[in-house]
Order: C-alpha cells, then structure tokens, then sequence
C-alpha cells in the first residue's frame, strides 16, 4: 500500500500532456521584464537605473528585509526602465525592464554541465549564497529558501522532504527535471540538509511517474541519507501539510509551521536551483515551464531566462487560437487566470496552461443538496459547505471557530460539488476577512 | 493578442459531477428491486411506481412553476427519485388515488414547503408515506398473497407480531418463516422492500458509483442486527433472530435507500454513524415493543429531526489534530 495523506483528497485527469517532451533551451528574448515582486514578502529594491549595462547574473534588486528575495538581470543588455509593467493579473507593478544585447555572463558563474557533486561549506556559508541568488519556492509558492533554511531559535529541523509530487494535473516540469537533472537535484538536496544539519531526506514523487521514481532510485543509491518515496496519486498531496504528513505521518497542527514538526519542504525545482546557486556560483536567472493544454499543437517543457513574455513560449509551442478561452499561470486547480498573457515568466511561474473555450466556462451553480462530498474531500478535516455559508453571510466570528483559517485553497471542494457551487470562492473571502479579524484583535490587545 | 479571456478564481476543472448524474445513479441502483418487485407483484407494482412518478415530477412543476416562481427543476430527477421511493413504500394493490395523494403530500408539504431541493429537514417519500399509514391504515397493510408463502397477506414483521402476543412461541411460528423467501423477495410486503438480495445489489453499485459511502447503511443494520441479537440471545423463544429483523420489513430499503438522502442525512462521517445507530435502535423498539409491526420510517423521520443538531456539533477529523509525534525539541 503506497503512503499518502491521512485525510480527503481528489484525482482529477492527470493529463500529462507534456510528460514525454524533454525540457528545451527557450530561445532568448529580445526583452525581459522583472518584476520586483517574484516572492512572497517586501519587494526587492532596485540597484540599476535605466541606461544601465548589465550582464546575465548581475544583482539588479537586493531584498527589502529578512522575508525578501534577490533579483538577478536573466539577460545581457541596457536597463530600459525601472517603472511599472503590466503583470499577468493585470496589475502594473514596478519592474525593472532591460533589453537584450548577446548573451554575456557576469564573471565567476560556472555555466557548464559538469557535475560539481562535493559540498564541504559551512551551513552559513550556503545559505548565503542561496540568499546571494536570490532562490524562492519554485513550486508556484515563492518563499524565500533562506528563510525557510534559517528556523526560529529554538526550532531545529529533523528531515528535509523534496516536493516531486508535482500533483497539479498537465504540470510536467518537476517530472522532466527529476528525469533530466535528478543528479543535480540529489546535490541540491544534500546541500539543503547540510544547511540545516540534518541527516533524514526524502523525495516524494507520486505513482504517476514511474520513470522518474526509478531513475531516482537508482541516483539515489549513492547518496546515503536521501530516500525516494512513491506516493499513492491523490490531489493535493504537494500542500505541504499534506506532503509532510504523506512521508512522516506528522500532522502540522493548525496555525503551525512545517518547522513545528522537525520539516523542511522544498521543491525540485529549488533543490535544483539550490544546486546551481552553491556549486555553480549561478543566482536564478532561469526555471523549467511546462507549457500546455489541449489547444496547443506541441506541449513542451521549457528552461526559459525569467522576464520572458509568457505568450512568447505559448507561441512556440503551437500558439495561441479562437479555441483558447483561458491562460492560466499554473496548474488547472490552484493556477491563477491571466488577464494578460504578454506578462513575464516569473521565479513561481511553473506553468502555463491553455484551456479550450468550452472547458473554460464554469459550471451554472445548482442548489446545495448536502451531499456532503465537500466534506470527504477537505485534505484539512474542514467543512466547506459551512465555511462557503458562513463567508456569504459575513459571519467570520462563527467562521473562526470552524477553522476556516486553515483551507489551504486546494480547490477539492469546489472541484467536486455536484452542484457547481463556487464554495471556495466564498472561503477565500472569508479566509481573508477573517485573517484581518483576527490581525485587528491582536492590534487591539 | 485580443483580451477576451476568462478570467476566473481556481480551481478550472470540475469533476464532472451533477446532481442529475446522482439522481439517475440513485434510479439504476433502484432498478434490481424494481424488477423483482414486479415479478413478484405482477403489472400493479408497474402502475404504482409510474404513477407515484408522474405525481411527483408533475407536482413539483406544478407548485416551482406557479407557486415559488422559480427556475424548473425537475431536469435534476429528485422528484423521480421520490416518487419511486414513495412507489416503494407502498403496498401493490393499493388504490390509485391514495398514490396520487401520497405524492402531493411527499412533493407539496414535505418538500417544496421548505424551498424545494436541498431544504426540506424530512424524507419526502416517508413524509408521504407514513401520512397515508396514519391517514388510511386499513389500505395501506392490506397486501396481496404472494406465492406459496403462508404469512398470507400479512408481512412477516406483522405476523410475527401477531403470533407473539398471542402467547406463541418463536419456534411455533419459525415453520411458517421462510428466510430464502426474504432474500429473494417472495414474500408479503410494500413494492420495493421485499428483495433483500435485490437491495444489497443496489447497495454495491451506490458504493462503486461513490454515490453514498457505507458508513449510514451499515450503522443502521449493525445497530439492528446487535440489538437484536442480545434480545435473542437473552431469550430465543421469545425474540426473532437478527438475520430474521435485517431481511424482513423495511430494513434493507429503509438502510441503503432511504436513511441515505442527501438532504436529511448527517455531513460528517461521524455524524452518519450516530445518525444509523439512532435509526438503528428505534426501529428495533418499534418493532419489538411498539404498536406497529415495522418501525424504519418512523425511526428515519425522527432521526431526520436530529440531523440539524448532529450538523452543529459533530465535527470531522480536523487535519493537525493528531497528537504531533517524533518532532525535534
């Protein structure tokens, strides 16, 4: 019986589509866009002005505090405006925009593929160079690495678990990259438990990818520590709540950090990049995007330079079509719509998924019969259907105590509704509205 | 690029489910006990279910439609749902005015009062049901003969009834008990609830389907067939056994079909356990010591009346709750 989590759950299509195409070198853009707010945290602050020259790898913007990130210019070429540029949600936020000129690397960074496997740095040491590169949760999450690696007084991390669950259906980049770069990602990994003294790693990656559980099996052979773990496929087993409890059988409690007990997750894609920044001397410049959807001619997994125009890799993958109703920046259950697809790839973006017209369209919203498959399959032991009530009618304070606060907004709920009601819709609402309940509470007191 | 696209919050895939897709799962597990029934009961048992249909959809037109003004919603098939399960309920010879009558009691005060679909705090079907057993009792326990069984006209449930309080003795009466007959349905009783066998099948396909999960049926039987069994254990001469109680009556119907709607069930795993042990022991009272031979649908609609407080305060396994375990310091 494979290992999953303890509660809930859904299997939507998987729909790999892009599971076989193997992970190409996009073509440089002409110009990128940087955003100063790729992470989770206060924004980074620009260190160029424009007219600028700037070469691939140089700091560009430093992190504005402790929850902050780096940013590094992804091409060579003049700094043409550090102003506000239009993101995928339609938003303008400040960015530093350069076009490209060739392709020259700052000095130092080691960009061949030759395999640096010894570590011997002092934990400090790595997690300045992971905070110098400027690396976040590359799941779609964005959380600065260094911050995760540095726990609270007090707290001590006990295993390092790598996200390979890669849950969300049509996402195949983690796939590729465990295929295509699972060396790497063991030495990223082994690299990230130095960091935090731990000895205990695992790898979960679900049943669905028997090719990459095996090939990384076989890597993992010699890097003692380091255990592959194949999960049963359930949706959404790569929450982190859900993963760690999946692999240790440890439930974070609510209001808890993965650090309350003894964990520390962090995805493949950071691993990997975790790896390039401390081996490799390489700040993230560039990430693995898969690009699909059933209207597109060629899904495909791309390593793209971060800044580059998201409809410029929906382009050379097929292009865009009167069928397409929908871009969604991510998977097809957490990923956020666009509103404008000509926004850059950003250091969370590991996807981009096209939908067809008629599988864009919601679902017209039926009466509530309490059925109670809300209920089932809540991965956190919630009921939606009162959490989606309680938010319509304003009342947080009954919300509260109904745990509303820990929906990790998986989306289960309102992906099973027989009704089509947009239950999570209304948590999210009353999520946030009850968060700030709850901020303004401990202002007062 | 044109700026046509739809742009909505996560998640963009549904699953695919429907409440008409339920319904209908609800119908074909249905099916089984429909044949038998007809088989056992000849073309009466046909008019029943088609007329108790008709009413129900007709009547729930009738009254969205004039009444609460709304959007039509007999394309979602609980009305037919209902009606086959009022048609269940119902002796096979029963006039066919009472059916239209239970209909519009079912559909009219036990459903579309509250709001219609998803507000209605008790079964439609039993609503409808046990106001025709109250209403007209003489029509709705006069059943036909039914093969060679001996129990003529009466159910098993009232003829043993019967036969205890007159002083027999459950071995005086096991002769006349043909178990076989209860499994497969040869016996005296409403439409759908004579095939015990017929319901179990029924029962899988809801499970395969993930319409229902076991936890309410087994809770309601479990609970039955244990009560039952400490009574005959205590005194075999003077209590049926617990296979007797699980496949006589209304048990199997009333367990997988009826205990389960949606609407009137609990919403917690948990809450469906404390809901089918309830239904559990007060059919069991009923029967055993009550002053009807059957007691389900009475059992039902009074645990339909705790669902709301079983809703409020039985909660599910919250994610985190478990004691954390090999945590560093």
């Amino acid at each position: 019986m494979l290992k999953t989590f303890p509660i809930g759950g859904v299997h939507p299509s998987e729909n790999k589509l892009s599971r076989e195409a193997r992970i190409e070198y996009f073509p440089l853009p002409d110009t990128v866009v940087l955003p100063l707010s790729q992470h989770i945290g206060a924004p980074a602050v620009p260190v160029v002005a424009k007219g600028d020259k700037v070469v691939v790898g140089q700091l560009i913007a430093k992190a504005g505090g402790f929850v902050s990130s780096n940013i590094h210019s992804s091409v060579s070429g003049t700094v043409v405006s550090v102003d506000l540029a239009m993101t995928a949600s339609g938003l303008r936020q400040p960015a530093i925009t350069i076009r490209r000129e060739g392709d020259e690397w700052a000095e130092g960074i080691d960009c061949s593929s030759e395999l640096v496997r010894e570590c011997t740095l002092e934990p400090a040491e790595i997690i300045r160079r992971i905070a110098d590169a400027g690396i976040v949760g590359m799941g779609g999450a964005t959380f600065p690495t260094q911050v995760k690696l540095t726990p609270p007084p007090g707290k001590k991390a006990d295993v390092v678990i790598i996200n390979g669950v890669e849950c969300e259906p049509y996402l195949t980049a983690d796939h590729r990259v465990m295929l295509e770069r699972g060396e790497e990602v063991l030495v990223g990994t082994s690299i990230l438990a130095r960091a935090l003294g731990v000895q205990q790693c695992y790898i979960g990656i679900e049943n669905n990818k028997p090719d990459a559980i095996a090939h990384m099996k076989e890597l993992a052979e010699s890097f003692p520590g380091i255990e592959i773990v194949p999960l049963r496929v359930r949706y959404p087993q790569g929450g982190e709540k859900q993963l760690i409890a999946a692999i240790t059988g440890r439930q974070v409690p609510s209001g808890a950090l993965p650090i309350d007990v003894g964990a520390v997750v962090q995805n493949v894609g950071t691993a990997l990049a975790v790896y390039e920044a401390v081996q490799k001397n390489k700040p993230l410049v560039e990430r693995v995007v898969t690009v699909t959807g059933k209207p597109l001619a060629q899904p495909a997994n791309y390593l793209v330079r971060l800044g580059t125009p998201i409809s410029a890799l929906i382009d050379h993958a097929g292009g865009m079509s009167d069928d397409v109703g929908k871009v969604i920046g991510g998977g097809p259950m957490m990923g956020r719509a666009m509103s404008h697809p000509e926004a850059p790839v950003l250091k969370g973006t590991s996807g981009v998924l096209l939908m067809r017209q008629k599988e864009s369209h919601r679902k017209q919203p039926d009466t509530c019969i309490k059925c109670a498959k809300c209920v089932s399959v809540c991965p956190m032991g919630l009921e939606p259907y009162l959490l989606s009530k309680l938010s319509k009618k304003r009342m947080y304070a009954e919300a509260e105590p109904e745990r509303i606060v820990d929906c990790i907004e998986c989306g289960s709920c309102s992906y099973t509704c027989p009704a089509g009601l947009p239950l999570l819709d209304y948590i999210r609402l009353g999520k946030a509205e009850t968060l700030k309940m709850i901020r303004a509470r401990a202002a007062k007191s | 690029m044109d700026n046509k696209l739809i742009v909505s919050p996560s998640p963009h895939v549904h699953s695919g489910n429907s409440t008409r897709r339920l319904m209908g799962d609800v119908l074909i597990a249905l099916l089984p006990a429909f044949v038998v029934s007809v088989w056992v009961f000849g073309l009466n048992a046909l008019w029943v279910t088609a007329l108790a249909v008709a009413s129900c959809v007709v009547f729930e037109y009738l009254i969205q439609k004039f009444l609460l003004k709304g959007a039509c919603s007999i394309g979602n098939l609980s009305a037919v749902v209902t009606g086959v399960l009022l048609a269940f309920n119902l002796p096979s010879t029963i006039p066919l005015w009472l059916v239209v009558l239970g209909s519009f009691v079912a559909i009219a005060i036990g459903k579309m009062t509250f709001g219609g679909l998803g507000k209605n705090p008790f079964n439609p079907a039993l609503v409808g049901r046990v106001f025709l057993l109250i209403a007209y009792p003489v029509q709705m326990t006069t059943f036909p003969l039914v093969g060679v069984d001996a129990t003529s006209g009466a159910t098993p449930l009232a003829f043993v009834k019967e036969a205890l309080k007159s002083g027999s003795s459950v071995s005086d009466i096991l002769p006349s008990i043909s178990h076989q007959n209860l499994a497969y349905g040869l016996t005296s009783g409403s439409l759908g609830e004579v095939a015990a066998i017929a319901l179990l099948i029924g029962f899988v396909y809801l499970l395969v389907r993930k319409v229902i999960t076991w936890h309410i049926p087994v809770a309601v039987l479990g609970t039955m067939a244990l009560f039952t069994a400490i009574l005959w254990g205590i005194d075999p001469e003077s209590y049926m056994s617990p296979l007797f109680h699980l496949l006589a009556g209304g048990a199997m119907l009333g367990a997988i079909f009826m205990a389960t709607d949606y609407v009137t069930s609990p919403m917690t795993t948990k809450g469906m356990l404390i809901y089918g042990f309830g239904i559990g022991v007060i059919t069991v009272l009923i029967r055993v010591w009550g002053a009807y031979p059957e007691g389900m649908s009475f059992a039902i609609l009074i645990m339909n009346a705790v669902v709301p407080l079983i809703n409020k305060y039985v909660k599910p396994r919250r994610f985190g709750a478990k004691k954390v375990r090999g945590a560093a310091a």
